[in-house]
């Protein structure tokens, strides 16, 4: 089902933890929201559940206005951080709760309501187990059965909060892989909340960069990637070096030279020069280019990174180089980026 | 559309929301009247009879029937009985928990069921077990006679009878709070030199000498105010082995109500104390146990 | 002392740090002397007895009303401290309301108050003349001088042992868990009836269990208030001080061992519930 967010505004005693957010979750997506913590992207999530009451705007499922119906009404799956599952109960009944639950005319009958529950085990890998209570489970395993257990109930859609925050690297990538599957199989519209970046692009459809209370970006992961529309989303998402320029005549300047980027159409004054550590082309000689001193150099996995200082004002660059470069400290490297934005104050 | 939506944010979405995790607001009105009731019918009201009944004929009396000799040879006992049972206890509780909490060995959750028996022991039955112990009728009642040894129905049998039935309360209180505590703030004393009494008293003790407190508290308060233990082994001398609550009971079966009510009050005063402290103690003693969390 | 800490290596694991001997010997002294000595007179006392003897000091018939209304009235005391207590714990764990703290600081009365204090006081507001008993006469309502009395002062005398192992269990209980329940669609009620109730009935059971070990041997706060008719209001401890004040020890022995049997089987049945409820939930109380 659709799910939309219409300028929706949250305060908490006065504090306004989201400002005049709008989000449109077309079926069937699974959609990321990504940000640092305060960033009110957990509060999102929880509104669109109806956990928390916006102070104005609206949710809609469908064209159907959710605004008006509690949590219990929304007939939506939450999935949450530290699992909540019920531990007095199996793991079955905890998958069967949603709908052992339900008044007397829309319950399915029991043997239903156990098949249910077996296929949705099933189809989190988890059969076999169905006996077992949450303590005898592993952290990867719990929250196998949240998910199974917020999806019997046939959510309208699937919400879940940091879903893999309290597991292990190891677990987590395998769970990521996994819940993608999952979702490919089973098409739920899903939006889950996470704070890093890598399971954000890796995972999702769309991607929506959140700040301060506020959207900073939605798009593809490429998009995300490739194209950050502001400061914060550069900084953000993936490594990125800021250097402070001048826009002379169309062409960019770095303190009394030109880098040899020319910017037509932008307006001369001051800026910030934006460019991620692998978009660039490395120089032999410095008619027009950035210049710094090698102050230090490590070799991560398939590349190697030189640590730069650069020019009168001695800011630090980072760039990426391949691994048979060899450069040794206080050595001059040249370059220029092939790939940047240009931001102003 | 918009304005439309905005227009239904206000109190009653709250409302909507506070439906999930909480209770309607009568629910909780009722729950929260029938609680103090409960607390007014059994806690309260007998609290407040007391200091009533004892004031019943004026503050002059009740001054009158405190002063009585004998009631002043009770309160004299009563201090002396818990000057002795609890610090007992309170080296017995540090050994107890220092062996329990800092140590791994075979047998240890037996002896932590041992040193609750007390707990679950009537105090009559408490009392019980010295008179058969030293009764005439025992082996070693007979040889205690004939050497002059009084135990039964005199001071020492009332301190022992005491320090049964307070046995665990120190013990008690410090082996959880130790065993939280872990080992590596003595292993790292210990690492830089210092001896075992070193480590104990700079390191262990003032981590635990909030806890220890309250322990000593309620371990004070039960033993200054047991009765059927006592009563068993007393034998009720009037001025020589009666303790305050026995005088209470003395005087309340004599009819002699306003005497009985006003030794009462003094027992509900330190009741009251020893829940003042321990509230204090507690707010002291929860952030003791927040910090030792966080590390 | 060399020769015994070198003994005692071997039953326990090492550890750097020091005092090991010296505290066991001390807890073991002393507990061996104040506690296990004693007891274990009332033991060989009741072993001496011999079966036939033990078994028709046992039987009388006194005995066992009195072994019968003291276990009865505890067990009702435990069970209405354990729907006000679970109630006076859920009001003081997840309400706001003026003077809160008070009333927080007030269950432990029971704790800290002498019990013969209770006892004249609870006497005092129930009998047939007292603030609250005079109020009832007139409905033809006895509490005083009755196994109602009995069963009052023990609820006065067990209320904190329920609240006190209830209330920090309720403490942690996870916001998230409530939650995931009103997201699976359950109304409050449902919530609290299924899935809050059953995390908190090993706590419950713990109290329920201390409440009633320690009504069954209370005797301070109910002799004033029971009326100590034989057969009808007279409990097991006041029939053992009766038999000893008449030098009657072989049925003071009896009684004494029955009630401890009992209570101590007591104890071990929940022991091993709490221990099978920790294997299997992962939690206890």
């Amino acid at each position: 089902m659709e799910v939309r967010v219409q300028n929706i505004r949250k305060e908490f005693s006065r504090f306004p933890a989201l400002n005049d957010v709008s989000l449109d979750i077309r079926s069937g997506e699974l959609i990321a929201l990504l940000g640092p913590s305060g960033s009110g992207k957990t509060t999102l999530l929880r509104l669109i559940a109806g956990l928390e009451s916006p102070t104005e705007g609206t949710v809609y499922f469908g064209n159907e206005d959710a605004s008006r119906k509690t949590v219990q009404q929304r007939n939506i799956g939450f999935v949450f951080q530290h699992y909540a599952l019920f531990r007095h109960m199996t793991v079955l009944d905890n998958v069967s709760f949603g709908l052992t639950i339900r008044p007397a005319g829309r319950r399915p009958s029991k043997a239903d309501i156990r098949k249910r529950a077996l296929e949705l085990l099933d189809l989190v890998q988890l059969s076999g187990l169905e006996k077992r209570y949450p303590a005898q489970l592993s952290g990867g395993q719990r929250q196998r059965v949240a998910l199974a257990r917020a999806m019997a109930v046939e959510p309208n859609v699937l919400l879940l909060d940091e879903p893999f925050g309290a597991l292990d690297a190891q677990v987590r990538k395998e769970l990521r892989r996994w819940l993608r599957e999952i979702h490919d199989r089973t098409g739920h519209t899903t939006v889950f909340v996470t704070h890093d970046q890598d399971e954000a692009l890796e995972l999702a459809d769309r991607v929506v960069v959140m700040s301060k209370g506020k959207i900073e970006q939605i798009g593809t992961p490429d998009e995300i990637y490739d194209t950050p529309n502001s400061p914060f989303v550069f900084g953000f998402i993936g490594q990125s070096n800021i250097l402070p320029v001048r826009v002379e005549n169309g062409q960019l300047w770095l303190d009394d030279r030109s880098i040899g980027v020319s910017a037509t159409g932008e307006a001369d004054g001051p800026a910030q020069l934006y460019f991620r550590p692998h978009d660039i082309e490395l120089l032999d000689g410095c008619g027009g280019c950035i210049a710094g001193i090698v102050t230090v150099t490590r070799r991560v996995a398939g590349t190697r990174h030189v640590e730069l200082d650069i020019g009168a004002t001695h800011s630090k660059v980072e760039i990426e180089l391949p691994p048979e470069k060899v450069t040794s400290d206080h050595s001059r490297i040249a370059f220029r980026p092939t790939r940047w934005k240009l931001f102003r104050n | 559309m918009a304005h439309d939506a905005a227009s239904h944010g206000g109190t009653g979405n709250t409302e909507l929301v506070r439906v999930a995790t909480s209770e309607h607001r009568l629910a909780r009105y009722g729950l929260i009247g029938l609680a103090l009731c409960f607390v007014g019918l059994f806690l309260v009201l007998p609290l407040a009879a007391v200091f009533t009944e004892a004031m019943r004929n004026g503050p002059g009396e009740f001054f009158t029937v405190l002063s009585d000799p004998e009631t002043f040879s009770a309160i004299r006992l009563t201090l002396i009985v818990a000057g002795i049972a609890v610090p007992l206890n309170l080296v017995f509780g540090i050994a107890a928990a220092w062996a329990i909490a800092k140590f791994e060995f075979k047998g240890k959750a037996f002896l932590t069921t041992l040193i609750d028996l007390p707990f679950s022991v009537s105090p009559v039955i408490s009392g019980m077990v010295f008179i058969l112990l030293f009764g005439s009728h025992s082996l070693i009642g007979p040889w205690l006679q004939s050497h002059g040894i009084q135990i039964l129905f005199a001071v020492p049998g009332i301190v022992l009878a005491t320090v049964f039935v307070t046995f665990p309360f120190v013990a008690r209180e410090l082996i959880p709070l130790m065993q939280e505590q872990g080992t590596s703030d003595e292993e790292a004393a210990l690492s830089l030199g210092a001896s075992g009494w070193q480590t104990f008293w700079y390191v262990t003790l003032p981590n635990i000498k909030w806890g220890l407190l309250y322990g000593v508290l309620l371990c004070n308060a039960r033993a200054m105010g047991e009765f059927g233990a006592v009563s068993v082994v007393s034998g009720h001398i009037r001025g020589l082995t009666n303790t305050m609550p026995l005088q209470v009971e003395i005087l309340y079966n004599e009819y002699n109500f306003v005497a009985a009510f006003a030794v009462a009050t003094l027992l509900a005063l330190l009741a009251l104390v020893t829940l003042v402290l321990k509230s204090l103690l507690e707010m002291k003693y929860s952030e003791q146990i927040a910090a030792s969390r966080r590390h | 002392m060399t020769a015994r800490t070198a003994s005692l290596w071997q039953f326990r694991q090492p550890s750097v740090i020091p005092g090991f001997g010296l505290a066991l010997g001390v807890t073991l002294s002393w507990l061996i002397l104040i506690i296990l000595i004693p007891l274990s007179g009332l033991a060989w006392r009741s072993s001496a007895l011999g079966w036939p003897t033990f078994w028709a000091l046992a039987t009388d018939q006194r005995t066992v009303n009195a072994l019968r209304i003291s276990f009865g009235t505890a067990f009702a005391a435990a069970l209405v401290n354990v729907v006000f207590g679970v109630i006076l714990a859920w009001v003081l764990v997840r309400y706001r309301f003026p003077g809160k703290r008070v009333i927080d600081a007030m269950v432990d009365l029971p704790f800290a108050l002498p019990t013969a204090v209770a006892g004249i006081a609870l006497t005092t507001l129930y009998a047939p003349n007292g603030w609250i008993g005079s109020l009832l006469a007139p409905l033809g309502i006895k509490i005083a001088f009755t196994p109602i009395g009995i069963v009052f002062a023990l609820i006065f005398v067990g209320l904190p042992f329920v609240v006190r192992t209830v209330q920090p269990i309720m403490e942690e209980i996870d916001k998230e868990v409530e939650e995931a329940a009103a997201t699976l669609g359950a109304n409050r009620f449902q919530t609290i009836r299924r899935v809050l109730l059953p995390g908190l009935a090993p706590a419950v059971l713990t109290g329920f269990a201390l409440a009633f070990a320690r009504g069954v041997g209370e005797y301070g706060s109910v002799i004033f208030i029971a009326g100590n008719l034989p057969y009808i209001s007279e409990i097991a401890p006041l029939l053992i001080v009766i038999r000893l004040e008449e030098f009657n020890y072989p049925a003071a022995t009896a009684i004494a061992a029955v009630m401890l049997v009992i209570s101590f089987a007591m104890l071990l049945i929940i022991n091993t519930i709490q221990a099978w409820s920790r294997r299997r939930y992962g939690y206890g109380a």
